[in-house]
């Protein structure tokens, strides 16, 4: 692992009239590495990854990139640095066919016309080999049900070859199978060398494939732990910001026992 | 009703094939419906898409031929070479604005400003060329160029300042037709002059018979040619493509339409160069919304502007250009508008005018909704709009009746894409 991070934030704030949805965060995320971002509703990540995207200009801070600082104001910068979103809500256009969204923005031309059968050609490589199954790429989004939509979200985001991935909640509306290929397309992004924020509220899933576990609380940092030396109690009190709370009384109480 | 769960056949496939089900990755998705070979597999998968709301030009192309059907039984003057010549030009004004309407209906927007837009360009060519002796080529470009300019500050208005479409077209429908007026001044009518260019763009027609049968004959062999060298390149690369059959089928039908028109053409005064003005500026812009990554960006934010903008498609911009272009089209229309009646006046663009234009985007078959469209719309949606007046005008019926019908006519067509609309999205298809 390299030692200057892909993607560093320093004390970034944001707000929005009267709330301040982001005070002071603090974010590493290094080449080859998945960093998830968890917290409760409401917790800001959701506001977070959209400032690295470009959609919310931050307030306060800076942004470093490789080891630069940068500025991202609006998703064309966040795109041009190498960053790819998959958003929750899934950003795609019911209008369009599966190969014009996996292209949207960023058309393959050939002597400046739209070259249709190149497009569609990768489109059906890129989804062979992330062993993606849609019934055709020829048809609209809009008949694709929510599972295909969002590994059509996913593969769309891997087309720019992007240096890291943010995956807002990737596995929230999927099947058994469609999580385990979604989880299975995570580890193959931290083999190939991306970095990788997962944000999830599922802890199976981040104890499953993240490396580091950032966890935001009302806007601020409330730690970041190395997955695999902490317990899943300690993560959920980091997020719910207290040792003792509902979550771990239930648990002492289902165990028999308390991890503190 | 029972409680066992019902795996549907597709399921079953799966689960006791793996291999097969492994196989199909790379094959085709054992549950997407593939044509059957021949011609019962074009009727089944027509019978699929009507029942899926998937009608595209069908109910309009038949609504036109009722309509013929019965103005030809009201009076046989209706269908002759003659009556179809002068609807053909006479719609090119109306179908040129509505060309520009089907762009601002793909992003879901509306312009009521290109009736009054469109009076401008007649005025300000006229007042320019008439009136101060100016060039006619310069006169015309700046007169396009004013419709261009009107749009592009809707467009600003709209996109960057945020006032909806609607608000910002309806003051400027009042402010250009008040413009209008005033640049015409208290004569009130300028009378172009009659060997003018601009009054050669609808009264200028191709007498030498080759002209219309070469045009239909280029036309023809280019569509073909496209088809199939572009299904030949799909082929190449392994994705599905076009059978050659269904490519020839095609360009047979284009040919019996082509050489139709042409011998009707032919048949009274030649092929009318309004006509051949319209049918490039429908090819070039249905060309630039299906085949160029501006069109993509156009369709994109009728499907989504959230994810437009977060594909990095600048949506200011595509607005603001998407209006201009319909105030560039108002423009055209506007000229050639003034040119049917060699003249510019006080009622041009105003009235029914604007209605009769959006009706014909919509009655071709354009969403209200966005999204889904396409320019050829506008010149079926005319001709719709223009059989009709000019089929009551045959029978002397006053205009009350006229826009009764066109009003019924409209509505029908709303209708059908309300409910189109519904039936996709049952089928998941919108």
């Amino acid at each position: 692992m390299s030692a200057t991070p892909v993607l560093a934030l320093r004390g970034v704030s944001k707000r929005f009239g009267a709330v301040q949805a982001l005070t002071d965060v603090e974010l590493e995320v290094h080449a080859g590495e998945v960093v998830a971002l968890v917290g409760d509703n409401g917790a800001g990540k959701s506001t977070l990854v959209k400032t690295i995207a470009g959609v919310h200009p931050i307030d306060e801070g800076n942004i470093e990139w490789e080891g630069k600082g940068v500025q991202i104001n609006k998703p064309h910068d966040a795109q041009a640095l190498g960053i790819a979103t998959v958003y929750q809500d899934l950003a795609l256009c019911d209008n369009i066919d599966v190969v014009g969204n996996l292209y949207l923005g960023r058309e393959l031309r050939r002597r400046g016309v739209l070259d249709e059968v190149e497009m569609e050609r990768r489109s059906r490589d890129l989804l062979d080999t992330l062993s993606i199954r849609i019934p055709s790429v020829r048809i609209p989004v809009a008949s694709l049900s929510g599972g295909q939509r969002q590994v059509v979200a996913i593969a769309r985001s891997m087309l720019g070859e992007p240096k890291l991935v943010i995956l807002d909640e990737p596995t929230a509306a999927l099947g058994v199978e469609q999580t385990a290929q979604v989880l299975d397309l995570v580890e193959r992004l931290r083999e190939r060398g991306h970095a990788v924020i997962l944000i999830s509220h599922n802890m199976a899933d981040v104890k499953a494939v993240a490396d580091k576990v950032a966890v935001l609380r009302l806007g601020r940092n409330n730690g970041v732990f190395e997955v695999k030396s902490t317990s899943q109690e300690e993560i959920i009190s980091a997020i719910t910001g207290a040792t003792d709370n509902a979550v771990t009384r239930r648990a002492a109480r289902t165990n028999g026992e308390i991890k503190k | 009703m029972s409680t066992e769960k019902t795996s549907t056949p597709a399921e079953d496939h799966v689960v006791e094939n793996p291999e097969a089900a492994a196989a199909a990755v790379t094959v085709v998705d054992p549950r997407l419906l593939v044509r059957e070979q021949g011609l019962k597999g074009y009727w089944n998968e027509f019978k699929r898409k009507m029942k899926a709301g998937d009608l595209g030009s069908i109910p309009v192309v038949a609504g036109l031929l009722i309509i013929w059907a019965i103005f030809t039984s009201l009076n046989s003057n209706f269908l002759t070479a003659g009556n179809f010549s002068n609807m053909s030009v006479a719609m090119v004004g109306t179908g040129m604005i509505a060309v520009g309407i089907v762009f601002v209906l793909l992003l879901g927007e509306i312009d009521l400003s290109v009736g009054s837009v469109s009076g401008v360009a007649g005025a300000a060519f006229a007042v320019m060329s008439v009136t101060h002796g100016m060039n006619e080529v310069l006169a015309m470009v700046l007169a396009i160029l004013t419709g261009t300019a009107a749009g592009a500050i809707h467009g600003f208005v709209f996109a960057r300042i945020g006032v909806p479409a609607f608000a910002v077209t309806l003051a400027g429908l009042l402010f250009w037709q008040g413009f209008m007026l005033q640049i015409l001044g208290d004569d009130g009518t300028i009378n172009l002059d009659s060997e003018g260019i601009v009054v050669k763009l609808t009264s200028y027609y191709f007498t030498d018979i080759a002209a219309a049968y070469g045009l239909a004959i280029v036309a023809t062999v280019v569509y073909f040619l496209s088809a199939f060298f572009d299904s030949r390149r799909r082929e190449a690369a392994g994705v599905p493509s076009r059978p050659l059959n269904e490519i020839i089928v095609r360009t047979v039908l284009l040919a019996v339409l082509a050489f139709a028109a042409a011998i009707v053409f032919n048949e009274h005064r030649g092929l009318p160069l309004a006509l051949v003005i319209f049918l490039g500026f429908l090819v070039l812009t249905d060309f630039v919304l299906r085949r160029t990554s501006y069109g993509r960006k156009v369709f994109a934010l009728g499907g989504s502007v959230e994810a437009s903008r977060r594909a990095g498609i600048n949506v200011v911009a595509v607005r603001i250009s998407v209006f201009a272009i319909a105030g560039t089209f108002a423009a055209i229309g506007g000229l050639f508008v003034a040119s049917n009646i060699a003249s510019a006046n006080q009622g041009a663009g105003t009235g029914e005018f604007l209605m009769n234009v959006i009706a014909a985007a919509v009655i071709g078959g354009t969403s209200l909704f966005g999204g889904r469209g396409r320019t050829w719309d506008a010149l079926l949606g005319v001709m719709v709009i223009i059989s009709i007046t000019y089929g009551l005008a045959l029978e002397g019926i006053a205009s009350p009746v006229q826009y009764m019908i066109t009003g019924g006519v409209l509505l029908a067509t709303v209708v059908i894409d309300a409910v189109t609309r519904k039936t996709q999205k049952t089928a998941g298809r919108a």
